[in-house]
């Protein structure tokens, strides 16, 4: 269930260093370096200390150590949300560029912060070399330092302007279409061509071109799964677009990344980039109705409940109220409440029994159920696959 | 504030006691104000922003709730920009600017008196709010505004913001407008006109020189904001459709607005602080700054291109490719300028005798930080790379970089370089040390690890995260670094209110300052200089015979001008019809327009001469 970032990357171990400090090609590129140093932040993570110090009794107790370290940062991704682990090719765009300029800005950030470091070790006080020369400028030094940012700045343009052309959010005529419609705070996905909706959690094939048309239905969101493309505002009375094409399998993080009010921060989403097939057996189960298990009597309770209060802001199988997210199929969903509770009976119970408390402002409202009612609608819901 | 008795008392003698105060038209004491003020707010952030911390030290922590949350980072950013860095530089502009330039006052005194009570009490209508939700019926005591520092439309309307949190900010910020737009158009007017003779625009300090280019801005751009919170008020009070989607409106067009001026904003928060560093350095170094025209007209050159900007702030609103390759461009171009200025001031150090004051290590730490924020700028420059780093931490690391490693350092330099001028006691040196060396670790422990937070996925403006995205650790670094700086500001204040009465006593000059505020006793006699000098150099102490003679006793009487309570009475006035508007109430509207109609009234006929 909490599987994120699909498969375990692959990082051939050499020893037990913190997380997945460890690179074994021949050099570790040093921008690799540094997002290794990132996995020793990583709570929960503890830095072993290098076995260069200790005895060579000690190194297999430590690989073992390090190895379940590895495993406990690895088996999901530590980073299930990074910009800098892209897996599409928008994505892998944008990274690409951002490494350019990543990399003009060390040189200059090494070369400026030296000369302030070395001019200020270099001319402390020293009273015995007397009073400076009044210099009032330079001409041909202030030109020079004036073009030579100028220049690297030409360095930095191009390939952002081809970037921005690259990444425009247009794709080609067999993309699958997928509406994004923003709200205070989930996710609507609706699969025009393919005559489904759903929420939260977004299904797209692994390969295959997606175009993402986005409004909202109030206020200013922004979709933002950073490892698949940069994020892009979701506007009411405008629409906006993304396109890219995931390259790998696996279950990627996003959230809104424009301020949207009291629940900002509780509007998360969960993209599944499935292979083909899985992707289509998917859409197959989506598009029908899921049976009502009629021998399960608090199943049967539960969906009358549902017919009674739930349904006037929610759907199932095309009745009900557009307000709330469509629960035609709730059940297969791995997360609740626009993933900020895994989809089972205690976190159903949590979301549905005090909504407010989970999500501060959130429309939904807190309904007087008794235990036996609540058991019902979470059991009925469940069953909704 | 003491004023020395002289035998050649002025017209008018320094009044004393609090009625004084409250009436002064001194720039003097009204830029003490001003600092003493902005102080109090810039703690009053940081407070917010320690709190801010403590929810974020650890993820789905439940210290603070989502909406308690909102409002803190929302007062949070407000304050520190407009209650805290631009009165700051508020302070520096009253209380230093005539005196560079060999004025007694500024052009219009009153004016500038009614700049500062009007920004006094726009900050506390703002931050009653913090207590004012009995007053409305709200069920949580705060209704503090919470829409971010940006207020982006719709969710500023009173469908999705139909408490008074909103007219609070919208109200304040008006407020806090007019205030900025008075005391531009006065220090404009007082730059070009009451420089003393010989005193010319390219012998102006360069301090002066930023504070002009400021001004411009702040004249320029104010009326920007100015026009978008009435679209937003009338929205709000009175159901026009400005900013409302379904009537046909375009949220979009908040944020042009908003950005149009947001953007220079940036520069008004920054360009004084760099004048001051191009001040203090050369000071310490014991060397004119370096390229001073280039220095100058670099700083023209960003307060224009300023203007050519602001879509940068919308990468991620698709405004389309053209927009954004244009907008990336011109905004990779004030990288130039920037940087020019940065060489500038290495160069000035280069071959110097360099002092470490505490001044001196603010500025050099400004210098240093601020090239971090300017490289992390020009990163999201870069549309593409914007569209991953916009509203995420990394931003806030970036201009947190660039305002409190750049501006803040920058004022603290300011602080302990004309502290001396100001109260006639130096600060004390090794609690100014110990002062910086605490921020620079604070500081720099603080925002460094955003840019990880960022990079690795985590939004602004959140209250809670996910211990899944692995950012748990950076984020408990940033806390302790924001610990770090509460401690340096308390190590400040205690060196303030410690030097205040106990500091070693100021000579005219101590630092060995070239500039002309130097030139007179520290602090300054309420007539600031006995005879109006006259300047023949860029550097007038430190050339022979760079100003004229300026003795301690006017050779004759000078004539001060004295007292005023209208400043205050109108600025009240002006609060009175903002209370009108949050409380709906026409009729305290028209009281509060009389009074405000009345006391300028009273105002232009009060006899008093300047």
């Amino acid at each position: 269930m909490l599987e994120v970032g699909g498969p375990p990357v692959q990082r051939p171990i050499e020893f037990d260093r913190a997380g997945s400090w460890l690179y074994h090609s021949s050099f570790p590129s040093a921008r690799e370096s540094a997002r290794c140093a990132f996995d020793g932040m990583r709570e929960g993570v503890t830095s072993v200390e290098g076995p260069r110090f200790r005895p060579a009794r000690v190194i297999p107790a430590l690989m073992t150590v390090g190895l379940v370290l590895v495993f406990v940062a690895c088996s999901g991704d530590p980073y299930p949300q990074s910009t800098l682990h892209p897996t599409s090719d928008g994505g892998t765009a944008i990274d690409r560029l951002f490494s350019q300029i990543f990399w003009w800005a060390v040189v200059v950030f090494v070369v400026v912060e030296s000369a302030l470091l070395y001019t200020v070790i270099r001319f402390r006080a020293r009273p015995e070399r007397g009073d400076p020369k009044h210099v009032h400028g330079n001409t041909l030094m202030e030109i020079s330092w004036t073009l030579a940012p100028a220049a690297i700045l030409v360095f930095i343009a191009v390939p952002t302007i081809l970037t921005i052309f690259e990444t425009d959010g247009s794709a080609p005529a067999n993309a699958i279409q997928v509406e994004v419609i923003g709200h205070q705070w989930w996710w609507e996905f609706r699969y025009p061509q393919l005559d489904l909706v759903t929420a939260n959690e977004l299904h797209i094939p692994q390969g295959h071109p997606v175009q993402l048309i986005m409004s909202s239905a109030d206020v200013i969101h922004s979709f933002w799964v950073p490892k698949l493309h940069g994020k892009r505002d979701v506007m009411p009375g405008r629409t906006t677009r993304l396109a890219f094409t995931a390259d790998s399998v696996g279950t990627f993080l996003g959230q809104c990344a424009e301020f949207c009010g009291a629940s900002h921060a509780n509007m998360r989403m969960r993209v599944m980039v499935q292979a083909p097939s899985e992707f289509d057996a998917w859409v197959q189960a989506q598009r029908q109705s899921t049976p009502v298990d009629t021998a399960d009597r608090r199943v049967v309770a539960g969906r009358q409940l549902f017919g009674r209060t739930c349904i006037a802001c929610h759907a199932i199988d095309g009745i009900g109220g557009a307000i709330g997210p469509d629960l035609s199929h709730v059940g297969s969903r791995t997360t609740i409440a626009a993933g900020i509770l895994p989809n089972d009976s205690a976190g159903l119970t949590r979301w549905i029994g005090n909504p407010g408390a989970e999500k501060p402002g959130n429309l939904m409202p807190q309904f007087p159920l008794e235990p036996d009612d609540l058991a019902a609608l979470v059991a009925y819901l469940r069953s909704r696959r | 504030m003491a004023t020395t008795a002289t035998p050649h008392a002025p017209d008018v003698a320094a009044p004393t006691g609090f009625w004084s105060w409250i009436t002064t038209t001194d720039h003097k004491r009204i830029g003490i104000l001003y600092g003493a003020t902005a102080l109090v707010f810039f703690i009053v952030g940081g407070f917010e922003a320690l709190l801010i911390r403590l929810q974020l030290g650890s993820a789905e922590n439940t210290l603070i709730g989502a909406e308690a949350f909102n409002q803190l980072f929302t007062m949070h950013g407000t304050t520190m920009v407009f209650l805290a860095i631009m009165p700051l530089s508020a302070a520096f502009f009253n209380y230093i600017i005539p005196l560079q330039i060999g004025a007694r006052d500024v052009a219009f005194p009153r004016l500038n008196a009614f700049s500062y009570w009007l920004f006094v009490l726009g900050g506390l209508f703002m931050n009653v709010s913090f207590v004012a939700g009995p007053l409305f019926g709200a069920h949580a005591i705060s209704v503090a505004p919470d829409g971010g520092w940006f207020g982006y439309a719709n969710l500023t309307s009173t469908q999705y913001s139909p408490g008074p949190n909103i007219d609070f900010w919208v109200l304040g910020l008006q407020i806090l407008g007019i205030a900025s737009l008075a005391a531009g158009f006065n220090f404009i007017t007082t730059i070009i006109n009451m420089r003393a003779p010989g005193m010319k625009l390219m012998r102006m300090p360069a301090f002066t020189w930023m504070a002009f280019v400021t001004q411009f801005i702040i004249v320029t751009a104010f009326p920007v904001i100015t026009v978008a919170l009435v679209f937003l008020t009338f929205d709000r009070t009175f159901g026009t459709t400005f900013y409302s989607v379904a009537a046909g409106g375009d949220v979009l067009l908040w944020q042009h607005l908003f950005w149009l001026f947001g953007h220079p904003e940036v520069y008004i928060l920054i360009l004084p602080a760099m004048g001051i560093v191009s001040d203090v350095l050369p000071v310490f170094s014991r060397k004119p700054l370096f390229g001073y025209a280039v220095v100058v007209y670099s700083g023209l050159l960003i307060g224009v291109m300023g203007w050519g900007v602001w879509a940068h702030h919308m990468f991620q609103v698709g405004l389309g490719p053209i927009a954004d390759s244009v907008f990336s461009a011109t905004t990779m171009l004030i990288a130039v300028p920037t940087g020019v200025k940065i060489f500038n001031w290495i160069a000035t150090m280069w071959g110097g005798q360099l002092r470490f004051t505490s001044a001196m290590l603010f500025a050099i730490g400004f210098i240093g930080m601020f090239i971090i924020g300017g490289l992390s700028g020009v990163m999201h420059a870069s549309p593409p790379a914007d569209l991953q780093q916009t509203d995420t931490y990394f931003v806030v690391a970036h201009f947190h970089y660039v305002l409190v490693g750049g501006g803040i350092m920058g004022l603290f330099a300011g602080i302990y370089y004309w502290f001396p001028k100001m109260f006639g006691r130096l600060l004390s040196e090794p609690l100014g040390k110990l002062h910086f060396v605490l921020m620079f670790i604070g500081v720099n422990l603080a925002h460094f690890p955003m840019h990880f937070s960022g990079l690795l996925g985590m939004p602004r403006r959140v209250y809670t995260y996910s211990a899944d995205l692995g950012v748990t650790g950076f984020n408990r670094v940033s806390t302790i670094g924001t610990m770090i700086i509460a401690l340096a500001v308390a190590v400040f204040v205690i060196n303030v209110l410690r030097s205040l009465r106990r500091g070693e006593i100021a000579s005219k000059n101590p630092w060995g300052s070239p500039k002309l505020e130097w030139a007179i006793s520290s602090p300054p006699p309420v007539y600031n200089f006995s005879v109006i000098p006259t300047v023949r150099s860029r550097l007038p102490l430190w050339v022979t015979d760079g100003v004229s003679e300026i003795p301690d006793v006017p050779p004759v009487p000078v004539h001060v001008p004295g007292g005023s309570m209208w400043p205050i009475l109108t600025a009240s006035g002006v609060i009175v019809i903002a209370v009108a508007a949050l409380a709906k109430s026409p009729l305290i509207a028209i009281g509060g327009a009389l009074a405000v109609a009345v006391c300028i009234f009273a105002w232009a006929f009060e006899p008093f001469e300047v």
